[in-house]
């Protein structure tokens, strides 16, 4: 495996700045720790959501459905398997979960797709809530496990790290090439010899996994999870503002929308809480009118103009027929 | 004779009430260089559509050397071989001229990664006379240089039956003769070809045997010198002298 | 047969809401996501009329309706139109619509939680009981039912027997096409958003009389209504009808003869049905 010398620069800045995330719960076990838990959720989160919206442009309103399961299967699992077994299962039935929604909906436009996962955390906090009302008494599962904060942050930044070296294989790889060639006409795609539906199903799964792990692993710290929470339809919503704020172009992209935007929310939800959600329509529509490729797509095209004289060929529209 | 490389047999399409191909058959040969011609509208980007897989036939049979490949999706056909360039050209248009063309190599005909891969592309480029613009980003380049890079990631599948739809369609005088060389060029190579197209200087200058396709159906199918002169081919053309 | 007719009034009223979605997806193009907040939007100013000014909704109608049309058409002229200008592919104004309506419901939402905060609201209107084949209904269902049929019959003879509804129609099937014939398509895509937001609104009232309603319920209904258009194919105005009706006794059935708590359920199985077997929806077009 041949590196360049740019990847592996971007490795050891990498490395040393998850090394010097890694220490922070020596120096503070309160309010900081608790923040950058909360962005390192968010930074696993929205890169998972990236490895798969980000290529193909869905657009996946599924990732509190994804998140809740991975929390249920440590809540109905802590009696009977050890935690890694558990967040493990998370995965799985996450992973099960986006195969069935991506085998209804992939093979057709993505519109579809979008309104699908748009309803699908209420629709499984609705089965699960059935559910929970048939087979026992009480709504909610007790999670009681010997992890403190820290112990939830570490884990949660390794998940991180496995994400993000999963994206940068798969974007080595021929499946990563598949990926944006779907992403870029997926006709062409097919007629080059791609199973388009079977790809895009397997790295919703992917993405999928990864999700569920990370509600899996965020299930102890709450001593009680139950259906709203744990499928609580803002999550979604705010992995998809973080992940477009900050790009999805690049895999690192969405890090630049999460830092930022996770802060801004919690100084919003302390000072102003009636109007978060202003401040969330406020966003994506400046995301939308402003920063179309995100933060990162916007310093990117800057970049290039700074770098690149104008070409001499006159350049032919790109016709993609609607 | 030589063996038939793809074999139409009754091929249709409908689409609601209009039937864009009813009942359309024929057979090329291995290295031939099959036309297909008709008026606007008579169904023959249909009939590409049909064999690559971008749609299904309604009914009949469409046969790759003998198996079978209508009603396979279009990703596995382009895998049993059949290639092709669109009316409109499809670039990705995130990607320079090298990548757009491995793309055509990797996951088709035959499947090349990394450095085979890149060989290949450059080839090819330099085939079609795009040598040492590999890098440029396709939406820098023009139309006519988008089309040979589509011709390049067409051949980079190293494909068994090569469909060009209108590959010719708006070159200038200069830049058609070019195009035509290097189909020849290409045909000579051995690689069989079916060429939907409207030039007609293209057809007869290229094309060994052709069909005519008039509202859907098959009118005439045969030698180009044949089928040019025959009465019907020409009142398609043309229309009827009480059209006016 | 009793939940065979509560389930048609309801459906009816969903109809409308859906009606509005199809006008503004089937003809616009835009997937809005945030037409479920002028349906709340309605069900309070219905509300607010009924309360402090005695006005009957079915009054207050002529009020809602129009100045739900005004804003929708300022929201499409100010917001959507440059998106629909910068779009090269239909797909990509797909994207760019949904999460611009999709920050527009945010927005929306939080407006109205901060006006009228997040409590559940009702009213009492015609809440006597009405018979129907030996069984009663509140009248105040019936009523809203039946001015969902007028409404959206006046929308069909609109679009069926009007020549301006007709190339409405020519838009939704081929926007192209239709403007080849001198259909000016831009002013037609305006009128059938703002038209569409004045038909929500409607039902968004009518729905008032009878449903408790709160600020935050406005994502519940643009699911329904999403998978409604979907369901009765794109831009088809029969189908939406069709399947908001199906939509209703499905909903209604469940809620009875199973369990309240899984109508959502019973809507996305219908929804992932039809998506596994007939995507293009009840009347659609088969895509090439």
């Amino acid at each position: 495996m041949r590196l360049s010398a740019g990847e592996i620069w971007t490795g050891l800045v990498g490395a040393f700045a998850v090394g010097v995330a890694a220490l922070l719960p020596l120096f503070d076990q309160g309010y900081y720790l608790a923040l950058a838990l909360n962005i390192v959720l968010y930074a696993a989160l929205c890169t998972a959501w990236t490895l798969f919206s980000g290529p193909t442009h869905y657009v996946s309103l599924a990732t509190a459905a994804f998140f809740g399961l991975g929390t249920y299967a440590v809540g109905l699992g802590l009696d009977y398997l050890p935690f890694p077994a558990l967040v493990l299962a998370g995965g799985a039935a996450a992973a099960v979960l986006a195969g069935l929604v991506g085998a209804a909906t992939l093979r057709i436009s993505g519109v579809y797709f979008v309104i699908f996962t748009f309803g699908l955390a209420e629709l499984v906090r609705q089965v699960v809530s059935y559910a929970q009302t048939k087979l026992s008494t009480r709504m909610g599962l007790y999670v009681f496990t010997d992890f403190t904060e820290k112990h939830i942050y570490w884990m949660l930044l390794a998940l991180t790290v496995l994400v993000f070296i999963t994206g940068w294989l798969i974007n080595r790889s021929r499946f990563g090439f598949a990926m944006q060639i779907i992403g870029n006409d997926e006709t062409v795609a097919r007629h080059s010899g791609i199973n388009t539906a079977r790809l895009k199903i397997i790295l919703f799964m992917i993405s999928g996994a990864f999700i569920g792990m990370a509600g899996a692993i965020l299930a102890p710290r709450y001593a009680y999870v139950e259906p709203p929470s744990a499928f609580n339809p803002m999550i979604s919503f705010l992995v998809v503002i973080m992940a477009l704020l900050g790009g999805t172009l690049r895999l690192w992209g969405p890090l630049v929308g999460v830092i930022p935007f996770t802060l801004v929310m919690d100084f919003v939800s302390v000072r102003f809480p009636n109007d978060t959600s202003i401040v969330i329509g406020i966003t994506f529509l400046v995301i939308v009118y402003l920063l179309p490729d995100g933060v990162t797509g916007r310093l990117e095209q800057l970049l290039a103009r700074i770098r690149q004289p104008r070409s001499h060929a006159e350049p032919a529209a790109v016709k993609e027929p609607a | 004779m030589t063996a038939v490389a793809l074999s139409v047999s009754g091929a249709r399409k409908a689409f609601g009430g209009l039937v864009a191909v009813n009942d359309v058959s024929f057979d090329v040969h291995e290295g031939e260089l099959f036309g297909l011609i008709g008026p606007n509208g008579s169904g023959k980007t249909t009939m590409l559509n049909l064999i690559s897989g971008a749609l299904k036939s309604d009914a009949g049979e469409i046969r790759l050397s003998g198996t079978r490949i209508s009603g396979l999706p279009a990703h596995r056909i382009a895998r049993f071989g059949v290639a092709r360039t669109f009316q409109l050209v499809r670039m990705l248009p995130s990607m320079d001229a090298e990548r757009n063309v491995i793309a055509g190599a990797v996951f088709g005909h035959q499947r090349l990664w990394g450095a085979p891969a890149r060989d290949l592309a450059r080839e090819l480029l330099a085939l079609v006379g795009l040598r040492g613009r590999e890098h440029v980003p396709v939406v820098a380049m023009t139309y006519i240089d988008q089309k040979r890079v589509e011709l390049a990631r067409a051949l980079a599948s190293n494909p068994r039956v090569l469909l060009l739809d209108e590959w010719l369609a708006g070159l200038n005088p200069s830049e058609l003769h070019i195009g035509i060389q290097l189909i020849d060029k290409l045909s000579r190579q051995g690689r069989t070809i079916i060429m939907v197209e409207h030039v007609m200087d293209a057809i007869r200058s290229l094309c060994g045997r052709c069909l005519v396709m008039n509202s859907g159906r098959k009118i005439k199918e045969g030698d180009v010198s044949e089928v040019l002169s025959d009465p019907q081919v020409v009142e398609a053309y043309l229309g009827d002298d009480d059209d006016a | 047969m009793e939940t065979i007719v509560t389930g048609i009034l309801l459906g009816g009223t969903y109809a409308l809401v859906a009606l509005g979605l199809t006008l503004q997806y089937g003809v616009s193009r835009i997937m809005n996501l945030a037409n479920g907040e002028t349906l709340v939007a309605a069900c309070f100013i219905a509300f607010w009329l009924f309360t402090s000014y005695q006005v009957s909704p079915l009054w207050g109608l002529l009020v809602i309706a129009p100045v739900a049309f005004v804003v929708n058409w300022a929201i499409y002229m100010l917001l959507l139109r440059p998106l629909v200008d910068r779009a090269k592919t239909q797909g990509m104004l797909e994207v760019d619509s949904i999460l611009a309506t999709f920050g527009l419901l945010f927005m929306f939402q939080g407006l109205m939680l901060r006006g009228f905060g997040g409590a559940y609201t009702s009213y009492a209107f015609l809440a006597e009981r009405f018979e129907i084949f030996g069984t009663f209904y509140g009248l105040n269902r019936v009523v809203a039912f039946v001015a969902a049929v007028l409404i959206s019959s006046a929308l069909y003879l609109f679009l069926y027997r009007t020549r301006y509804g007709t190339a409405v129609r020519a838009v939704a099937v081929n926007p192209n096409s239709a403007s080849l014939v001198g259909i000016d398509v831009a002013r037609a895509a305006a009128l059938s958003f703002a038209l569409g937001g004045a038909l929500t609104a409607c039902g968004g009232a009518l729905l008032s009389t009878y449903y408790t309603f709160n600020a935050s319920m406005g994502v519940v209904f643009t699911m329904k209504a999403l998978i409604i258009v979907i369901m009765g194919g794109v831009g088809d105005v029969r189908g939406a009808v069709i399947a908001a009706l199906i939509l209703g006794i499905t909903e209604t059935a469940v809620a009875r003869l199973i369990d309240p708590g899984l109508t959502l359920a019973a809507t996305y199985a219908l929804f992932t049905l039809v998506l596994l077997f007939r995507p293009q929806g009840i009347f659609g077009r088969q895509q090439a």
